[in-house]
């Protein structure tokens, strides 16, 4: 469970998170949709200590993520998280890409990190890539080995910031299959994405940020379909 | 008459080897010091603030636009001004290998910088501690990216490596210079020493060739 209260975030003067609140239950999938520079990405940055919090605060599972006596990096391991850019380690090849993380930060032996590794890769579909460089395989491939090596992690929750923004059009449909697939299985997740169809779909709320507030959150279909805030709708009615 | 000079003859074999392991040896000291120098020097400007960069870089800059033979004359008579003449292989060894060192430095900081941000974030994402990500995400990237300029750096310190005969090091060139001054056979040692350096630094650059081939994945 992630509960984020009243969280205010600044770069130097500017002021990008004002006071953001959001409740994430056990197996539930949040969507958050909004406009370029509203402050999405810099929220799943603060949940996983990747970015400071200037005030309020943010609860992982009982944990207090900015606080000083926090591990971050062990709090890092609850957390999934899956960019924009896949960032696959070019030279490693994909089961290493999956392995290396249960081997040097969960010290698996290499037996057991590579069981796991390999069974995450079978889960996203890369099941026949084991042996292959990253750098040969197209952008779908490589997000859905990002997806993998987040899971190997065993994480409580994913976090997937427009994971298929980067993708060419006809790859972007097998990276929401995976993502629907997670979802489907139970996984915690939040969603900053772009595609609307998905995030109607897919996710149990969606919430719609704006200049760094969330304008309008409620259940999926609703906000998408139905939005009642006036800001929402003029969102919604630009991207569609 | 031709008693003066006598020409050159087997006999001769054992002095030019000796220089050839001489420069061999030089070679290997500075390349060796001088990519762990700059591999430390390299990571801290990658990370360190623009004022500890500024003043390194300085530093670094003097080291490689000053002419290495001066570096090299400068420091033996300094030091020997000082009460500590040092053995020419030492003396050189230390210029060698800081001259060396200035060039790895921007080699490896240039590596250290070709792993972007977002790749670190990645990493750290994953629970990989600061340390763990230099180790198995930034140093293994970025030293495959700046090899080809790190065997650039490493081959023209062979033959930099000349200039230390100017401090009395009996390397191949100053070897070859007395074999000169004795026989009067310029031209002939001259080709002969060309081919030897060609023959110490061929090792190193097909090595370097087949590195690279095998990184290019
Ligand atoms: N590291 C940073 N330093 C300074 N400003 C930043 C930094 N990261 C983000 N910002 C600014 O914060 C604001 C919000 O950025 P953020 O990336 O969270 O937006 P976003 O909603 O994810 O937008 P997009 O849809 O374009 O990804 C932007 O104005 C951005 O320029
Ligand atoms: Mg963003």
């Amino acid at each position: 469970m992630i509960s984020i209260q009243n969280v205010h975030k600044s770069f130097g003067d500017l002021e990008v998170l004002k006071g953001v609140s959001l409740d994430v239950n056990d197996g539930e999938v949040v969507s958050i949709i909004g406009g370029s520079g509203s402050g999405k990405s810099t929220l799943l940055y603060c949940i996983n200590a990747i970015e400071n919090i200037q005030k309020g605060k943010i609860i992982v599972d009982g944990v207090d993520v900015h606080s000083k006596e926090t591990n971050k990096d062990k709090l890092r391991q609850k957390l999934g998280m899956v960019f924009q850019q896949w960032n696959s380690f070019p030279h490693m090849t994909v089961l290493e890409n999956a392995a290396l993380a249960p081997r040097i930060v969960k010290k698996m032996s290499k037996e057991e990190a590579i069981e796991i590794a390999k069974k995450e890769l079978v889960h996203v579909g890369l099941g026949d890539k084991f042996d292959v460089y990253p750098t040969k395989m197209s952008g779908g491939q490589q997000q859905r080995l990002a997806i993998a090596r987040a899971l190997a992690m065993k994480p409580d929750c994913m976090l997937f910031d427009e994971v298929t923004s980067a993708l060419d059009p006809e790859l972007v449909g097998e990276v929401l299959d995976t993502l629907r697939l997670l979802a489907d299985e139970g996984m915690t997740m939040i969603c900053v994405t772009h595609e609307m169809g998905f995030a109607r779909d897919v996710s149990d709320r969606v919430a719609y940020f704006h200049e760094g507030v969330i304008a309008e959150i409620g259940e999926a279909k609703q906000v998408i379909i139905d939005p009642q805030n006036p800001l929402t709708q003029k969102f919604l009615s630009k991207v569609r | 008459m031709n008693s003066l000079f006598t020409p050159l003859s087997w006999s001769d074999t054992g002095f030019i080897l000796i220089g050839v392991m001489n420069t061999v040896t030089i070679s290997i000291v500075a390349i060796v010091l001088g990519t762990l120098l700059g591999l430390a020097v390299g990571f801290l400007r990658a990370e360190s603030s623009k004022v500890v960069n500024v003043l390194l870089g300085s530093v670094l800059d003097i080291l490689r636009s000053v002419p290495l033979i001066i570096q090299l004359i400068l420091f033996s008579t300094f030091v020997g001004a000082m009460g500590y003449p040092l053995d020419p292989f030492v003396a050189g060894s230390i210029i060698l290998s800081l001259y060396t060192m200035a060039f790895m430095s921007e080699v490896f900081r240039s590596g250290f910088e070709s792993v972007h941000q977002s790749m670190r974030t990645s990493a750290r994402s994953l629970g990989m501690s600061y340390w763990q990500t230099i180790f198995y995400i930034r140093l293994p990237i970025g030293l495959r990216a700046v090899f080809p300029s790190w065997l650039g750096v490493a081959l023209s310190v062979i033959k930099d490596s000349a200039l230390v005969s100017v401090i009395g090091y009996m390397e191949l060139l100053r070897t070859s210079d007395q074999l000169i001054s004795r026989t009067q056979q310029p031209l002939m040692i001259l080709i002969g020493v060309g081919i030897f350096y060609f023959i110490i630094s061929y090792p190193l650059s097909s090595y370097g060739r087949y590195v690279e081939r095998k990184m290019a994945i």
